[in-house]
């Protein structure tokens, strides 16, 4: 049984279906990429996973359960967290607040016993403190710990959101675009932590990205999306080189032309 | 400028994160307990005002400034604070056990409204409550059997202890009783803000989408924020009501409201200190406005000034200083520490998009 299965899954938005009859398994402790061109429906896929939205058919499953079942607000409770395409982040609030309002899930005092401010809560907290402080560490936040998300710089913004997204100690991680605006060397950063996020954290990667060399580099399986519907499966090399997805990208015609280069960048 | 070295995750959870500001917050709470050596009892009389002022704003305080949601309606909850108190205390339940009785029963409604009404967004949610404020007036108005309608209520004294304290011939204790009160409330404030529900409250205020992609439950956040919130500011308008000495609808007016709101905008949102530094100049304005127009004026009372110079004062600081009193403070003190390196551009807010209605 795959960790994460999406069976014939159908998305309308009035007259446009903005998936089609989709069928996505990602195996448990692998990294799988969506790519697409602009409107493909990637980020939709993960909205879908959320729970932001509800299909009009087919079936969500998580571990084995039924995600459809479940509020958005209960699906990070299952283990699966995510980061967003524009970074959503709590921009009035610390790095540290952010990180720990990942540690959502795993909250366990009530209302009264937090407003007393309990020995429970105390210890509580402090062991929310050390599972973010080896967040803090993994990404290299030190710097900005205690700083508001309002005077980041960009690129610190989204390493913070993954950080958030890691804190509640996640089985399946979503990444939306997690190279998106950043530098050369940001994105090395990326690609390593990504890397290791799979090996030493053994999280299960499923993300949307454009930047191919990215995705060649950490994706053991890459889908490519078109108009909300499967183009190719396959390994990076093989979708990369695959003439459907050579023609969604630049029109019918380039693949004669295109053939030669097959196998380098689309 | 102090750098903090910090050793250990307590640092972080505790009250004060070091020992100087211990010591100064423990010395302005020995002053407050002083207060009554020093000052004559007319101005101690001000001064609970402005405690009385501080709860309530502290109420509104955790849900317009902590979670994000307006509301225009507090005055109703002031309202129906007050009124359980005492309807409570006519009926032999001691003060004790009625104030905290009364503000877990504001609480309950408010989280009960606020279940439908929270359904709302911003000015949304504002124009509801704000029914709900006008509303209130006419209930109290219907329920004249219990309320005395328009002619109100005398308040009782309280009585702790077997000790009846009259609000104008023990106004020492009755400043206590106020003290005490509104530094709980503020522990209370503050031990949630160092709580997972008081980063739930800021997670819903700053991007509703991704509190809710970590888990929050925002509904129910916004539904125990606003019942949080009733019950603090039905604890304030309690004490307002029985500080008057006598109440009728018309003291829980729909402008109470407003003019909460405004409080806790020239203070400074977000901020408990916003709260108190809002209800110093809430309290302290009418007298100055009296004592001004006393020399200029020569003694002609100029209707409606007041709400005017308040209106102004509210006008300018949206203008010149949205993060209030408080803002203010905070920017004078990062200019003093780095003198000469503070910029001006250190606190410009940078322009942030309501994208949390994208997904709708």
């Amino acid at each position: 049984m795959s960790l994460l299965e999406l069976q014939g899954v159908t998305l309308k938005f009035g007259g446009l279906t903005a998936v089609n009859n989709l069928t996505l398994k990602v195996e448990e402790g692998e990294v799988f990429a969506l790519v697409g061109p602009n409107g493909a429906g990637k980020s939709t896929v993960f909205n879908l996973i959320s729970r932001f939205y509800t299909p009009v058919s087919g079936t969500i499953r998580f571990d084995g359960k039924d995600l459809l079942k479940l509020a958005s607000h209960e699906v990070p409770s299952l283990g699966i967290a995510r980061t967003f395409q524009n970074i959503e982040l709590f921009h009035q609030a610390t790095v540290l607040q952010n990180l720990l309002v990942g540690r959502h899930r795993h909250r366990q005092a009530s209302l009264i016993p937090q407003l007393l401010h309990l020995p429970s809560v105390r210890s509580e907290e402090r062991a929310h403190r050390v599972a973010v402080e080896e967040v803090i560490d993994f990404l290299d936040l030190q710097p900005y710990r205690d700083k508001l998300i309002a005077g980041l710089p960009y690129g610190v913004r989204k390493v913070v959101e993954l950080g958030r997204a890691l804190a509640s100690q996640p089985r399946l991680l979503l990444v939306d675009e997690p190279a998106s605006g950043l530098s050369v060397e940001e994105t090395q950063n990326m690609r390593w932590w990504l890397d290791d996020i799979r090996r030493q954290m053994g999280i299960t990667v499923l993300m949307v990205e454009h930047d191919m060399g990215l995705v060649g580099k950490v994706s053991d399986r890459v889908m490519a999306l078109a108009d909300g519907a499967q183009l190719a499966l396959g390994t990076p090399a093989e979708v990369q080189s695959h003439p459907k997805v050579i023609e969604a990208y630049l029109g019918t015609g380039a693949i004669s032309k295109t053939a030669n280069a097959a196998g380098e960048r689309v | 400028m102090r750098f903090h070295f910090k050793t250990s995750y307590d640092q972080d959870i505790n009250l004060f994160i070091d020992a100087r500001k211990a010591v100064s917050y423990g010395l302005l709470v020995a002053a407050a307990f002083a207060l009554p050596f020093v000052i004559d009892d007319f101005y101690l009389g001000e001064a609970t005002n402005v405690l009385i002022w501080a709860i309530a704003g502290l109420g509104l305080m955790l849900l317009t400034g902590q979670t994000g949601q307006a509301s225009l309606g507090h005055s109703a909850f002031m309202a129906l604070g007050c009124y359980a108190t005492v309807l409570m205390i006519e009926a032999g339940v001691p003060f004790l056990l009625a104030l905290p009785l009364a503000g877990i029963i504001t609480g309950v409604v408010g989280a009960l409204i606020a279940i439908p009404a929270l359904k709302l967004h911003g000015v949304y949610l504002a124009i509801a409550t704000l029914a709900l404020a006008i509303l209130a007036d006419d209930i109290i108005v219907l329920l004249g059997p219990w309320t005395g309608g328009v002619n109100g209520k005398i308040a009782p004294d309280i009585v702790i202890f077997g000790q009846a304290l009259n609000r104008w011939s023990n106004p020492v204790e009755w400043y206590y009783v106020v003290l005490v009160v509104t530094i709980i409330v503020t522990l209370f404030y503050r031990n949630l803000l160092r709580a997972p529900m008081g980063r739930a409250f800021a997670a819903v205020r700053d991007s509703e989408i991704s509190a809710q992609a970590m888990g929050v439950d925002v509904a129910r956040t916004k539904t125990i924020a606003f019942g949080l919130s009733c019950a603090i500011t039905g604890v304030g308008g309690a004490f307002m009501g029985m500080f008057a000495g006598a109440f009728n609808n018309e003291t829980f007016n729909f402008l109470l409201s407003i003019q909460l709101l405004m409080m806790i905008v020239v203070g400074g949102l977000g901020f408990i200190h916003g709260a108190f530094l809002g209800a110093v100049v809430i309290a302290f304005l009418p007298q100055l406005l009296s004592i001004v127009s006393d020399t200029i004026g020569g003694g002609v009372a100029i209707p409606g000034l007041e709400a005017a110079v308040f209106g102004g004062i509210l006008i300018l600081f949206l203008l010149f200083e949205p993060m209030g009193l408080y803002g203010r403070w905070l920017k004078i003190k990062v200019f003093l520490e780095l003198f000469p390196f503070a910029r001006k551009d250190m606190f410009k807010r940078q322009k942030s998009y309501l994208k949390t209605e994208r997904l709708r």
